[in-house]
């Protein structure tokens, strides 16, 4: 348990520190880097030919989804003819189409849902070229999004900023620099990084086994730090050489944990300065955590916390059945996990990486006990809780704008939030923003187990079998990308209509919520008075709380009962 | 129409036609409007057949024929239950339209044609710019304004006021409204409305509910309980192939049931009836609201621009006290004063006169040698030569200190002193002088409307900002400001000096409401988002305005605000109510639809309702059964008290919110408790 808090203690001290930094860079700020950065994001903009001009919110959405279709098609490409002998020790053949498009569509998406084994399926050149080299682009475009958003919701300029320039700076200045230092300390415990053929050795039994190699550690680091999850081996971090020890766990999770955290506060300080500076003593007052990201954190970290509890205490208590033949469950539920992490740590990670939407594993979730199971589950179902890069804090924000709406009634006025008001157009959309992500999950769920090509994939009967189908689809829908894995999904069923969850659960999204800022940031601001709903008190956190609780996880009542908790109750009946 | 008589919530009248509305509003193309609603109609439409036909979508079990028909009857009711509401709303407009249009009905013009004849016409021919002629006992047959003659009318039929108005050509006072009837001498008018498109047409149709529109708020608020609706589709359909993989089979009436149940049914069914009393609760306070818009702006006001005199104060002074110069002694002042003031009817001379009496003054009554002055705009001062021959004037400062050195008086040296400390006070001086000696001072207090400054703080207590204007020097405007309470004031105010505070105000993003009668308060209250106009004004000022006050009274511009946010709270609170009941019914009818499949989530049936079916069908006839339940809280509004919006959210979120979870707990069990008996006696 004191791992535990201690662990969450330095997360926030962390995220105190990068949340600013992120800030300073999301506004352009000074920060002490620039000397270097300034010359190396001037080079890449003369390159590429960027000009730096502001734009709307269509030309922003507009150059996402252009810069994300070219990668796309360049990343199939390499996929499908990644036999040639470039970085192919292995002698690996060209992917298979359904499965390339499941793959890139994955990757670009932020999702890393791997219908493949990494380390039989892809060359080291597709690795490095196509899997590490999305892991940074995807990363950084949902935080390019998630900043021209909070520029919208903060109002103080009428355009976005420039996509191309956020994506740079994104790069350059926070996912390299703290991927090169990071990725060596796990070099430093043990990660390879190499581009040998794999080794085959005799064992100390005299039987022979393949020792996979590889550039790991450099997809390793970004893995986590842009909370992609894609393993570079089939086993993903619970292999010991993606993740040898506790303390590379303790990195991995923080890693994961730290972009997404930050954030948030950004957030707080990029909505803040629109009202006046805090002054104390002549001198202005140093604000590590901006109030209105108060209320946002508070709901984010209850439900991390209540979720933590859930799965700690589930997996904790063991398997009945187990027991009854015999089995110690002293130490907890130990099915599918590595005994170097136990059940605290791997209880952590696996709420971490659904809660930050990694998707990255330490232990196989296929095998946790039916709430521990649930819990990973409600993360993806919810996609609130932190979230990947920046999009958790979008949905966020949508169901906060959700939540005023409902506030603001009650106050008697006409809702608003961040001084704009919240008329039937932002409804209509943030409406439909929060339709679509129930509406992925449950629409392919539902064609999953009534088409033949969807029940084939189930190889558990029965409650777990349905928890299967809901958890890849929340997992494609939340581009969250672990898997039960138990569900046979290399298929053209599940290759295809995962693909299109991860494609829908992020574009439409992204493209919805930028609309919603941009119908917001045309508004004339609203002047506040004490008549003014507050959206930074402990009333409003708890009224999200509710609302997320109520709109958010009821939708999913039903398939949880028929799923975990139908199988919770029958394991211990 | 009058609001005089306390009126019932609701007659037997208006009851009997809105059960009958209820079923006529049944109508598919209607119900259409209310996609809520209109769910729960196709779904009692599906029972319906099923009822017939129990077997069509193969559905199995015992008893089916009568489980639909019971689901198929509570969601009738339910429909029932919610279009009553509306109707119930709609009734009280309907009543008072029924009466205007009766005020309307048969009126006859006396045209007045070119060559200076005139003809009896139909009413209903009226032109614009006619010339008609309204005798006494004549009812004034259109919108017009007063072009020749002086007479009193009787406004009853529109303000329900029967004390009559008199209305004459010029002024403030030339415009008549159609339906008010002329109760001495004449009038010549010219028209100024079409036949259907007087103020008396817009007041039927605005009260009928015809000219009804969805206003921003609700069309957002139907957004969201329409994407609501659609969620829940979105989980129910999807739930049929789980349960089936889950191997069970869901009955389609039990599907039906529990989307009826999710979707916010409550407030869908309440909506309109909310936006609808909303209105009639101004059209109580005889305010004419153009739009239900106006309505809910008035919730969002944060700046009220307030004139000065007759909205804050009376307008007429009040002696409050008498200030001696020199020598003279209190008493003699007194009676001056007091004898000067025997004959001035106005109230500022009673005040002096109760004043002076107050203080002891000696009684004086009028005597037929006295010799009263009167009060002119050339002199400015008024008074009363004596039988003994003394001369007793009172005036203005400067007009009494000329008289004075005219007859060969002295200014005393402490007068301009103290003149001016009362103008410092925000009163009026009034110098009383007898022959060539300047007695002293009376001052002549505005006074503050009772109650004003009690209101004022309700106002800055939900975050208010009030502006007065006045045409006073800025001493005395901050004097009045300050007793009464108001934020700021614009000294020295002309109108349009009014429309610039209005627009500064907006350009800060405020909301800002005003009162106005004079035509030259048009252009500002159409800048304003909320302008009220008094019935008494000017077409002009009617005409730009977006409500119009009956009773041209000011001050209720601050009710209209209370009503206006009052409606906002309602419907959030309904809402919130509404959503927080979907959790018990979840843990109410999951466990009864796959109980019988899977025993061991009986656990999850914490209600511990009976059985499967008198589960379904007690959330069920919760759902129908809440919505009359909280029509009186949809026609009367949630009870309001202006705080800050912090504790006003947390009060309601504990109300509407915890008690929207907890509520429908313990009433489907008791539902449960009572229909459980029943239905194992048919069999279900």
């Amino acid at each position: 348990m004191t791992q535990v808090v201690l662990f969450l203690i330095v997360f926030i001290a962390l995220i105190l520190v990068t949340g600013k930094y992120l800030y300073h860079i999301a506004e352009g700020k000074h920060t002490f880097a620039d000397p270097v950065f300034d010359k190396v994001d001037k080079f890449i903009y003369r390159l590429c030919g960027i000009k730096k001009e502001e734009m709307s919110w269509k030309q922003y959405a507009m150059a996402m989804l252009a810069t994300n279709a070219v990668m796309v098609f360049v990343g199939y490409l390499i996929l499908r003819i990644q036999v040639m002998p470039v970085f192919n020790p292995n002698e690996i053949g060209n992917m298979e189409p359904t499965l390339s498009f499941n793959t890139i569509i994955s990757f670009m998406t932020n999702t890393n849902l791997q219908h493949y084994a990494g380390e039989s399926g892809l060359s080291y050149f597709s690795q490095m070229a196509v899997i590490t080299f999305m892991m940074f682009t995807s990363a950084a475009t949902g935080f390019a999004v998630a900043m021209a958003f909070i520029r919208g919701l903060a109002g103080k300029t009428k355009t976005f900023g420039n996509f191309y320039v956020d994506f740079t700076r994104i790069t350059t200045r926070v996912l390299l620099p703290i991927s090169i230092v990071v990725g060596l300390l796990l070099v430093s415990q043990g990660v390879p990084q190499n581009l040998s053929p794999n080794v085959t050795v005799q064992t100390i039994e005299g039987r022979y086994q393949d020792i996979a190699m590889g550039p790991v550690a450099s997809m390793e680091i970004i893995k986590h730090l842009g909370t992609n999850g894609g393993g570079f081996f089939g086993a993903n971090s619970s292999a010991p050489f993606e993740n040898p020890n506790v303390l590379t766990n303790m990195i991995e999770m923080m890693s994961m944990m730290l972009m997404p955290g930050s954030c948030v506060i950004a957030f707080g300080h990029m909505v803040r300065s629109r009202r006046k500076k805090t002054v104390v003593g002549g001198k202005e007052k140093t604000v590590w955590f901006g109030s209105e990201a108060r209320p946002i954190f508070a709901v984010m970290a209850a439900i991390f916390i209540i979720g933590l509890g859930i799965c700690w205490s589930a997996e904790s208590k063991g398997n009945p059945i187990l027991a009854n033949i015999g089995l110690s469950q002293s130490m907890g539920s130990m099915e599918g996990k590595e005994d170097r992490f136990g059940v605290t740590q791997s209880a952590l990670f696996t709420t971490v990486t659904t809660a930050f939407t990694t998707g990255s594993v330490d232990n196989m979730h296929d095998t946790l006990t039916p709430l521990g199971g649930a819990v990973p589950m409600m993360n993806m179902m919810l996609n609130v809780v932190f979230g990947g890069k920046g999009v958790g804090l979008m949905n966020m924000l949508v169901y906060a704008i959700l939540a005023v709406f409902i506030c603001g009634l009650m106050v008697g006025r006409t809702p608003e939030y961040l001084g704009k008001k919240i008329e039937g157009r932002e409804m209509k959309l943030t409406a439909l923003a929060i339709i679509i992500h129930p509406f992925i999950i449950l629409f392919f769920a539902a064609l999953a187990l009534s088409t033949t090509g969807g029940l084939a994939g189930i190889t558990n009967p029965g409650y777990h079998g349905l928890s299967q189908v809901v958890y890849e689809y929340a997992s494609s829908a939340a581009n969250n990308g672990s898997g039960f894995e138990g569900l046979a999904d290399n298929s053209y069923f599940w290759n295809i209509t995962t693909g299109l969850a991860m494609f829908f659960g992020r574009y439409l999204a992204m493209i919805i919520q930028l609309a919603i800022v941009g119908s917001l940031i045309m508004k004339q601001p609203v002047s506040e008075s004490i008549g003014t709903l507050r959206t930074d008190t402990t009333t409003f956190a708890i009224s999200l709380f509710m609302v997320v609780l109520i709109i958010a996880a009821l939708t999913f009542f039903p398939a949880m009962v028929l799923g975990p908790v139908a199988e919770h109750l029958a394991l211990f009946n | 129409m009058s609001r005089k008589t306390k009126q019932r919530f609701i007659t037997d009248d208006i009851l009997k036609n809105a059960v009958k509305d209820s079923f006529v509003k049944l109508n598919p193309s209607y119900m259409m409007k209310n996609p809520v609603m209109f769910v729960v109609e196709i779904g009692f439409f599906v029972t319906l057949i099923l009822t017939f036909f129990p077997g069509l979508f193969g559905d199995q079990g015992t008893n089916l024929r009568l489980y639909d028909g019971i689901v198929s009857l509570i969601l009738l009711v339910t429909l029932l239950f919610a279009n009553f509401a509306e109707a119930v709303a709609e009734g009280r407009g309907k009543a008072q339209a029924q009466s205007l249009k009766h005020a309307k009905k048969d009126m006859q013009a006396r045209i007045i044609k070119a060559d200076g004849t005139d003809e009896i016409e139909s009413a209903g021919k009226l032109k614009k710019g006619d010339i008609v002629l309204v005798k006494a006992g004549e009812i004034i047959p259109n919108d017009g304004e007063i072009i020749e003659g002086i007479a009193s009318v009787d406004e009853s039929a529109i303000t329900g006021e029967s004390a009559p108005v008199v209305k004459e050509n010029g002024g403030d006072f030339s415009s008549v409204t159609g339906g008010t009837e002329v109760i001495s001498d004449w009038l010549k008018i010219r028209i100024t409305a079409n036949s259907g498109e007087s103020f008396l047409d817009k007041m039927i149709a605005l009260v009928e509910g015809a000219a009804r529109k969805k206003t921003p708020n609700e069309i957002a608020l139907n957004t969201l309980l329409v994407s609501l609706t659609i969620i829940f589709l979105i989980v129910i359909v999807s739930l049929y192939p789980m349960a089936v993989y889950s191997g069970v089979q869901l009955q389609i009436s039990t599907l039906i049931a529990l989307i009826v149940c999710l979707i916010p049914t409550t407030i869908g069914g309440l909506l309109s009836a909310i936006g609808i009393a909303g209105m009639d609760r101004v059209t109580r306070f005889n305010v004419i609201a153009m739009s239900g818009k106006a309505v809910e702006a008035c919730g969002d006001v944060d700046t009220m621009i307030l004139d000065k005199t007759g909205t804050i104060t009376y307008g007429n002074r009040m002696a409050a006290k008498f200030i001696t110069v020199g020598n003279i002694p209190q008493q003699e002042l007194i009676d001056s004063a007091v004898v000067s003031s025997l004959s001035d009817n106005t109230p500022e001379g009673k005040s002096i006169i109760t004043l002076g009496y107050g203080l002891g003054g000696k009684k004086q009554t009028v005597s037929s040698d006295m010799e009263f002055i009167d009060f002119t705009a050339q002199t400015r001062m008024s008074g009363v030569n004596m039988p003994d021959g003394r001369k007793i004037r009172k005036g203005a400062y400067d007009v009494i200190c000329r008289y004075v050195q005219e007859n060969g008086g002295n200014i005393p040296t402490d007068l301009e002193e103290k003149v001016n400390d009362v103008a410092k006070l925000g009163g009026t001086p009034l110098v009383v002088s007898v022959d060539n000696r300047v007695y002293g001072v009376i001052y002549l207090k505005d006074t503050i409307k009772p109650g004003l400054v009690k209101r004022f703080a309700r106002l800055r207590a939900v975050g208010i900002k009030t502006i007065m204007c006045t045409g006073d020097n800025p001493l005395t405007a901050a004097t009045i400001a300050q007793e009464a309470g108001v934020d700021s004031f614009i000294a020295a105010c002309k109108p349009e000096d009014k429309i610039k505070a209005i627009k500064e105000e907006q350009s800060k993003g405020k909301v800002v409401a005003m009162t106005g009668d004079g035509t030259n308060d048009a252009p500002a209250l159409a800048q304003a988002d909320v302008g009220i106009a008094m019935n008494s004004g000017t077409s002009a000022a009617k005409e730009a305005a977006n409500m119009v006050d009956l009773d041209s009274d000011p001050t209720k511009i601050l009710d209209v605000v209370e009503i206006g946010k009052q409606l906002l709270i309602t419907r959030g609170s309904l809402t919130t109510f509404s959503i927080a009941n979907d959790v018990a019914k979840y843990f109410a009818i999951i466990p009864a639809m796959f109980m019988v499949v899977i025993p061991q989530l009986k656990v999850i049936n914490i209600m511990a309702l009976a059985t499967p079916y008198s589960a379904i069908l007690s959330a069920l006839l919760f759902n129908a059964i809440i919505i009359p339940c909280l029509i009186p809280l949809a026609m009367k509004g949630v009870k309001y008290e202006p705080q800050r919006a912090e504790k006003m959210l947390s009060h309601n979120m504990l109300i509407y919110g915890l008690g929207g979870i907890i509520a429908p707990f313990i009433g489907i069990k008791v539902i449960d408790m009572v229909i459980a008996p029943l239905l194992s006696m048919v069999g279900l």
